[in-house]
């Protein structure tokens, strides 16, 4: 560590609104720079090109929005965690607001790895874009969870790649309407991201003639020893570290 | 005025790259610079005809962009060129072209602004306007639809652009933009009645041209002349030029886009205009005299831009940035104040071949040093002395040795081929050098390599070159391949651009009006994005000018003579008809023009007929190099036997 003692914060973030069409890199993109803008003692790594200690949590796909956005980072000295979010939404584009920010442990997990679920709220429609009944749907989707095996088609890496994504699926819940979208059918989708994730359009388009027309990330959640946890309640330290030097 | 984002919406998850359209740069929050609308303000649309991240960087839009939203009687968006999936998504779903800010539809604004930085993008303008619903020839357009009009350097030939683009700006455009707001507001709060009365009044601002107001004659193939057909229109159209840098310290608040772009950095413009006198350059002819912004300004804006915008990297701007008088002490300072903040980095684009250069490039790139790039743009002395580059070979290799010993790996060098007077020994010249580069290298490292990047030269108007007949594609493709077969086996690597491309930038560079119906063929036959090789075909090209009934090689690679007038002859960018064709002859005879920056005025035209002088800090030479000063000047013009190359020369 340069430039004194390290200070591991946890910080949680939106992408909400028209921001949703940007990618995750132009994401941590614009995190780097309202850093900067803030003048916030980012800690850097060794090395000969040293860069800032930033780590991402799960990656949002472009077009995704999210309530709930993590990233774990270090800064060089001690910052007000209470005035942080303010000092970094002033140089963030709209529709990304950093809503939290706790002080981590040392050798905290990473996000990528401790995550293990994650809830969506998913505006659904058929695959022309027309709307689904939601009772309808309710018996697709119990029909297609009944099914052994949900084949999807995947895109990775530009080879379209064939899996099952039924193991990735714990629940879908119809919520009915309307949505933000205008459509009459609200799904919430709850699904494990270990040992690998799937998309919402994806789980959906297994199912059946089912796309998402609007997807929303709506928790993350660190799960262990048969509990679960948010992000910024796991693996953090008391906001009075002096308070428990005895 | 609706905003048009909930039809926009749904085609963005189909299309690549959708924050292209998404706009939300950083600098035009609410409360900030953002575009304010009203009934009475002149709304302008300011359009780069090219991909959002070619387009948004561009500093001559952004600063215009600024200055229109500074007024309260004016307003100015953005809007770029939809890529050919969005393009045709917004067709079939009948959404016409908007701007990133608002998501306005461009039909619904006063003025549609085009920046015309390259000849190849021509075919994107017809192609916005008609998107956004305007009819793409000016003679069918009505009160109810925007005002056309273009600036950028490629408006010193209009000719091409004639019939579609309403009005042009010639030169600078930070004080022409005003006088244009004005009169657009005026013909806006009167309703907008009479679209001739309109062209009419911008035609008195000085710098605009409005195409429409002249009669072009013909003599056979040849223009005999272009005539104002009114009284208070002028004959001639006189570049806009701003005096003092000092007063126009813009943009003050460059946009930060969301998506990565070109020169993804702060960009800061250090001096407009060179003297360097480079034959080819078009940008060096058109933009003279030099204008060095204050040292202190520099710093100003370099130290409030990257605090204001998070950037880790600045770039300091202009055609020759080692030229600046105050560079050493602002790069210094630039050095001192990133110590101990992360790390800033800084580049200066369009370096000078020579030690001092390198230098200066060591005190700013600490850390990574991977590649450093030089332009010779011609392999000989001679062919260099004929395009006036006045590069001594020993610069060059003193500038590599420096680089290489100072742990650079990667040297890139640039060129010309089809130069005039080329031979195949200025070719093979370009294969020397570039061994001669990466034996250099060898001493220091045996990763040391070198890359050749050649570009077919393109005569352009408004330089000494503009009488010189352009090389086919043969003769190009021949150079190169001679090229390529002289580097086999060597360390260096060839990379080249598509002759065929600069054939078409061949037509549209030096072309007329009647060219115009070329371009309009060309897109109408789809041919979109013609810069990028995905998109360009030259059989698009070559077929319009059939149909046109245009022979391709008189307006491309024929010599014109002294006393033919050129289709661009009633603009003027200050530079005597004179000076341009002695100077054109001088280089026939293989003679160089030293910079009257730090020499006695040769008498351009651009100072005494504008009353402009140069603003620049230090009256000495910056140290280091030979150019402009080191070479041998003892022999004058008369003493060298001229040689012509052109088929007829006027005696």
């Amino acid at each position: 560590m340069r430039g004194g003692a390290a200070n591991p914060v946890r910080l949680r973030y939106t992408k909400l609104g028209k921001v949703r069409w940007i990618s995750h890199r132009d994401v941590a993109r614009a995190l780097e720079r309202a850093f900067r803008i803030a003048q916030l003692p980012l800690a850097f790594s060794e090395g000969f090109s040293p860069r800032p200690r930033v780590s991402f949590g799960l990656a949002l796909s472009t077009g995704h929005e999210s309530e709930s956005e993590y990233l774990d980072l270090v800064f060089s000295e001690a910052v007000d965690l209470d005035a942080l979010a303010s000092r970094l939404n002033s140089g963030l584009p709209e529709g990304i607001d950093v809503v939290g920010a706790v002080a981590l442990a040392d050798r905290a997990p990473a996000l990528q790895e401790a995550v293990t679920c994650v809830e969506w709220r998913v505006d659904v429609a058929r695959g022309d874009l027309t709307e689904v009944d939601p009772a309808r749907l309710r018996e697709e989707i119990d029909a297609g969870l009944a099914r052994p095996a949900l084949v999807a088609t995947r895109h990775r890496k530009g080879r379209e790649v064939v899996e099952d994504v039924r193991p990735v699926i714990r629940r879908i819940t119809v919520c009915g309407g309307p949505s933000t979208a205008g459509l009459p059918t609200v799904v919430e989708m709850e699904m494990s991201t270990q040992p690998r994730g799937a998309k919402p359009g994806e789980v959906l388009a297994a199912i059946g003639d089912l796309t998402d027309v609007r997807a929303r990330r709506t928790h993350q959640w660190i799960e262990r020893d048969g509990a679960r946890q948010e992000p910024l309640d796991a693996d953090t330290r008391p906001r009075v570290p002096e308070a428990c030097v005895s | 005025m609706s905003d048009l984002w909930p039809r926009i919406e749904p085609l963005l998850a189909r299309v690549e790259k959708p924050a292209r359209y998404i706009g939300m740069e950083m600098g035009t929050e609410p409360g900030s610079l953002a575009p304010r609308h009203g009934s009475s303000r002149a709304a302008f649309l300011l359009i780069y005809p090219d991909t959002y991240e070619i387009g948004l960087p561009n500093q001559g839009l952004q600063i215009l962009y600024e200055l229109v939203n500074e007024r309260d009687d004016a307003v100015a968006e953005r809007a770029y060129a939809p890529w050919t999936d969005m393009e045709a998504a917004m067709r079939a779903a009948r959404v016409p072209l908007f701007s990133v800010d608002t998501h306005r539809a461009a039909g619904d604004f006063d003025v549609l602004a085009f920046n015309l930085s390259a000849e190849l993008v021509y075919t994107n303008l017809l192609n916005l306007v008609d998107l956004a619903g305007v009819p793409v020839r000016g003679a069918d357009r009505s009160p109810s639809h925007p005002v056309v009009i273009a600036g950028g350097h490629c408006t010193y030939n209009p000719e091409p652009l004639a019939e579609y683009v309403d009005a042009f700006v010639i030169g600078d455009g930070e004080e022409a933009i005003g006088e244009i707001a004005d009169v657009v507001g005026a013909w806006k709060r009167g309703g907008r009645a009479n679209r001739e009365a309109v062209l009419r009044d911008l035609a008195t601002i000085a710098g605009v041209y409005v195409p429409s107001l002249y009669d072009v004659e013909y003599d056979g193939p040849t223009v005999r002349s272009v005539t104002p057909r009114y009284a208070d229109v002028p004959a001639v159209v006189d570049k806009r030029t701003v005096a003092d840098l000092a007063d126009w310290p813009y943009p003050k608040h460059q946009l930060v886009p969301l998506v990565e772009v070109v020169h993804d950095r702060l960009n800061v413009e250090i001096f407009r205009g060179c003297t360097r006198g480079c034959r080819f350059c078009q940008a060096g002819m058109i933009t003279r005299p030099v204008r060095e912004r204050p040292e202190e300004q520099v710093r100003t804006m370099v130290r409030d831009g990257l605090r204001r915008t998070g950037y880790d990297e600045v770039a300091l701007t202009s055609l020759s940035s080692a030229d600046f008088s105050g560079i050493e002490g602002v790069v210094a300072d630039l050095v001192t104040d990133q110590e101990g903040t992360g790390g800033v980095s800084v580049s200066l684009p369009s370096l000078r071949v020579d030690a001092f250069t390198v230098g200066i490039a060591s005190e700013l790139q600490k850390v990574r040093r991977s590649g450093l790039t030089f332009a010779p743009e011609a392999g000989t002395w001679r062919l260099r002395q004929v395009i006036n580059k006045l590069i001594i070979e020993d610069d060059l290799y003193s500038a590599v040795d420096a680089a290489y010993s100072q742990g650079w790996r990667r040297v890139k060098l640039y060129f010309l081929t089809g130069l005039p007077t080329e031979m195949d020994e200025d070719t093979l010249g370009i294969a020397q050098l570039a061994t001669n580069v990466t034996d250099i290298g060898r001493k220091y490292t045996k990763q040391a390599s070198c890359t050749v990047s050649v570009g077919g030269f393109v005569p352009k108007p408004h330089t000494p070159f503009q009488w010189f007949g352009q090389n086919g594609v043969e003769e190009l493709q021949r150079k190169i391949t001679l090229l390529r077969n002289a580097v086999r086996g060597t360390r260096a690597q060839v990379k080249w651009h598509d002759p065929k491309a600069t054939f078409a930038e061949g037509i549209a560079s030096r072309g007329d009006r009647r060219i115009g119906r070329v371009i309009e063929r060309v897109w109408r036959a789809g041919g979109t994005f013609q810069e990028w090789s995905e998109g360009f075909s030259l059989d698009l090209w070559l077929d319009a000018m059939r149909a046109e009934g245009l022979e391709p090689d008189w307006f491309v690679t024929r010599h014109r003579v002294r006393d033919e007038v050129l289709p661009w002859s009633h603009i003027a960018a200050g530079l005597h008809a004179d000076f341009l064709w002695d100077d054109w002859q001088a280089a026939l005879a293989e003679h160089g023009l030293p910079d009257c920056r730090w020499t006695p005025c040769y008498d351009c035209g651009v100072c005494t007929d504008y009353a402009l002088e140069h603003v620049v800090a230090s009256p000495v030479t910056p140290a280091g190099g030979s150019q402009g000063t080191g070479q041998d000047l003892s022999r004058s013009a008369a003493d060298v036997p001229v040689r012509f190359l052109g088929s007829k020369v006027h005696s």
